[in-house]
């Protein structure tokens, strides 16, 4: 292997390249709806919308990003969602005197849930996609036995999370924004940064140049499950309550990990960055949104989101040389 | 290293009897015995299942992931993913419903059509891997996707129509008149035929050699001449198969539905890797593989039999599938 181990020159910041892919959709959404659609695509409501539709996905790709980043991955995330949806609504019982403290469980929930990936990861040398399945489906095993419907209330403070304005700017959007900046800095001005592209890029070089990979790792996956309880209490505000099924209902899982890699980071690890992964979650919404004002169905949808994140993928992928599996 | 050439010193041990007998146990993959001890389990528990029209019903409702289980295993040692499959299964079912229309005559060339839908998944997710070297995770995930939608397309978002009996009897039907066994089931006849072939395919031809050589290390098997892209291309096209097979079943065994197929993907990687295949590839075995899936459905029956509820039976699959790869790589450091 020749690949050097940490691509980036340190303090740049390359734009990656889905950000053509982004330009490129929104272009082809804007001329599309214009032609065929109904209502304006250039609207700041429209605009709004697609950042709002961004947020549920959007928080939780960013910390997907850093899993993938370091050849790793999280299954788990839908489940924790919904854990943390459920949680956060049962304890608060519609009262804003319980917003500490279910906040404070939730986090703690997620920490130990990052931390038992990780460490099932790495000292039990369990691969990481069937690690984070068992974890996942053991929560989700745990909840929907404890919770068949909706479960409790959240407080109407609570709800400001997803509904409220900051002057223009929705708040979700904003700490969408925040979530995704501190995923930059964290990324790409820390060492920790620089220590995941090293293991992400080859875990065995990594370790015999000194690196403690296996706590790397670990931080991969508390990052990537703290970002999946920031999810989960946003859907539990914007519902007003959590259910068991809202993360699987999301798909969060795997429409996580195909964000981050239509954001141009390599599954295998090693190459990419929190913008990129940004940039995947609009061109989803922004395909959303267009389907919308052109009034195709949902399944129609479907059908061509999954052919987008071929499409993406390949259109980074076909000149390279490297064999793939 | 050791598989095939022993060293002296287990010649040595093989000589003696029980040495011998701890020689067959430690060669054994540790899924039959798990296997075994959960069947051993259930029949106290219900005496019934140890009898052989038990084991038929057994083996019939866990047909179809066991196949499933058989296909996903060619792309697993090839070191890839099939996430579409459980997508498939659900178009096979809806879409052979709305193209039989109530008509059983329509049937054979529909099951005809379903095979030729598999066949043109598996070329497509071969091909967009090999040759826009989208790795098969994505590729298949994207499949996932838009199969699933386009089968909900189809039906308009509801089961739609009805199988008829001529197509159903594969999946819930038996055979009657075999001398010993009485009845057997259909699935279960297919089961058989399906794992002998594949294991046949994996572990006898060459063309499954050059598949787990291309598992083991893809470069390598390039650089000898290997045809990568065809082999894999022929991995896929054994899994969407597969699924083909396993949707037909399970629309036989539980009619029309629009989930039939939801998570089918992910039990049958973990059936594979229960057996000892190796994710990333390079390893596996089609008795494993089977055996995998038919373990999977054991602890379900076996949870059912002491009243756990359905969630928390998914939720011990989930800790029993980390324990054994788990312990697999103990097994393994430690040699």
């Amino acid at each position: 292997m020749s690949r050097p181990l940490i691509h980036r020159k340190p303090g740049r910041l390359a734009l990656p390249p889905t950000f053509l892919f982004l330009a490129g959709a929104f272009a082809a959404a804007w001329l599309l709806v214009s032609l065929f659609g109904r209502g304006q695509f250039l609207s700041a409501a429209n605009i709004t919308n697609i950042f709002i539709r961004s947020v549920a996905l959007g928080i939780v790709a960013v910390g997907q990003s850093f899993t993938i980043l370091g050849g790793s991955i999280d299954l788990s995330v839908a489940h924790l969602i919904s854990v943390t949806a459920v949680m956060s609504s049962f304890i608060m019982q519609g009262d804003s005197a319980n917003i500490a403290r279910a906040v404070a469980v939730v986090v703690a929930i997620g920490l130990g849930v990052g931390l038992l990936n990780g460490l099932i990861i790495t000292k039990l040398r369990v691969n990481a996609l069937i690690a984070t399945l068992g974890t996942g489906l053991f929560m989700q095993g745990l909840l929907s036995t404890s919770f068949q419907n909706f479960a409790g209330a959240v407080a109407p403070e609570f709800e400001v999370f997803a509904y409220g304005t900051w002057g223009p700017v929705p708040i979700p959007v904003a700490v969408l924004l925040v979530v995704a900046a501190l995923g930059v800095l964290v990324m790409h001005r820390t060492r920790f940064g620089a220590y995941l592209y090293a293991v992400g890029g080859n875990r065995e070089v990594a370790r015999l140049s000194g690196l403690r990979t296996d706590r790397v790792l670990i931080g991969a996956h508390v990052i990537a499950s703290l970002s999946a309880v920031l999810t989960g209490l946003f859907i539990a505000a914007r519902l007003g309550a959590g259910a068991p099924w809202v993360g699987q209902d999301g798909v969060y899982d795997l429409e996580s990990i195909a964000a981050v890699v239509v954001g141009g980071t390599a599954l295998a690890g090693g190459r990419g960055g929190v913008l990129g992964t940004l940039a995947g979650v609009l061109i989803f919404s922004i395909m959303d949104a267009m389907f919308n004002q052109l009034g195709t169905g949902a399944f129609l949808k479907q059908v061509f989101r999954g052919l987008i994140i071929i499409a993406a993928v390949a259109s980074y992928s076909f000149r390279s040389k490297e064999e793939v599996s | 290293m050791s598989d095939g050439h022993p060293t002296r010193v287990q010649e040595a041990i093989r000589g003696t009897a029980g040495g011998r007998w701890r020689e067959v146990l430690r060669r054994l993959p540790p899924i039959f015995v798990v296997l075994l001890a959960i069947c051993v389990w259930i029949s106290f528990l219900n005496p019934r299942f140890a009898t052989v029209p038990g084991i038929m019903s057994f083996l019939m409702r866990a047909a179809p992931a066991a196949i499933l289980a058989a296909g996903q295993l060619f792309v697993i040692v090839s070191g890839g993913f099939d996430l579409s499959v459980g997508s498939l299964i659900t178009l096979v079912v809806l879409g052979s419903s709305m193209l039989i229309g109530g008509d059983p005559a329509n049937t054979w060339w529909v099951i005809a059509v379903m095979f030729l839908i598999g066949i043109a998944v598996g070329v497509f997710n071969g091909a967009v891997t090999s040759w826009l070297r989208v790795p098969s995770f994505i590729t298949t995930l994207g499949m996932l996707v838009t199969l699933k939608g386009f089968a909900l397309l189809w039906t308009g978002g509801a089961p739609r129509g009805f199988l008829p009996n001529n197509f159903r009897v594969f999946g819930r039907s038996r055979v009657t008149g075999i001398p010993g066994l009485e009845q057997v089931p259909y699935a279960v006849i297919i089961l058989v035929v399906t794992a002998v072939a594949a294991g046949y395919l994996l572990h006898r031809t060459g063309w499954g050699k050059q598949l787990i050589a291309l598992g083991d290390n893809p470069r390598a098997a390039r650089l000898s001449g290997v045809p990568t892209a065809r082999v894999r291309i022929g991995a896929f096209i054994a899994s969407s198969t597969s699924a083909v097979i396993a949707g037909i079943l399970l629309g036989g065994f539980s009619g029309v539905s629009t989930n039939v197929g939801d998570g089918q993907e992910l039990s049958a990687i973990s059936a594979t890797v229960l057996g000892g295949a190796k994710l990333l590839g390079g390893r596996g075995t089609m008795a494993g593989a089977v055996a995998g899936a038919l373990t999977l459905q054991a602890l379900f029956t076996l949870l059912n039999l002491l009243g756990w509820p359905k969630p928390l039976r998914d939720g011990l699959q989930g800790l029993i599938i980390i324990a054994a790869v788990a312990y697999t790589a103990w097994r393994e450091q430690r040699r």
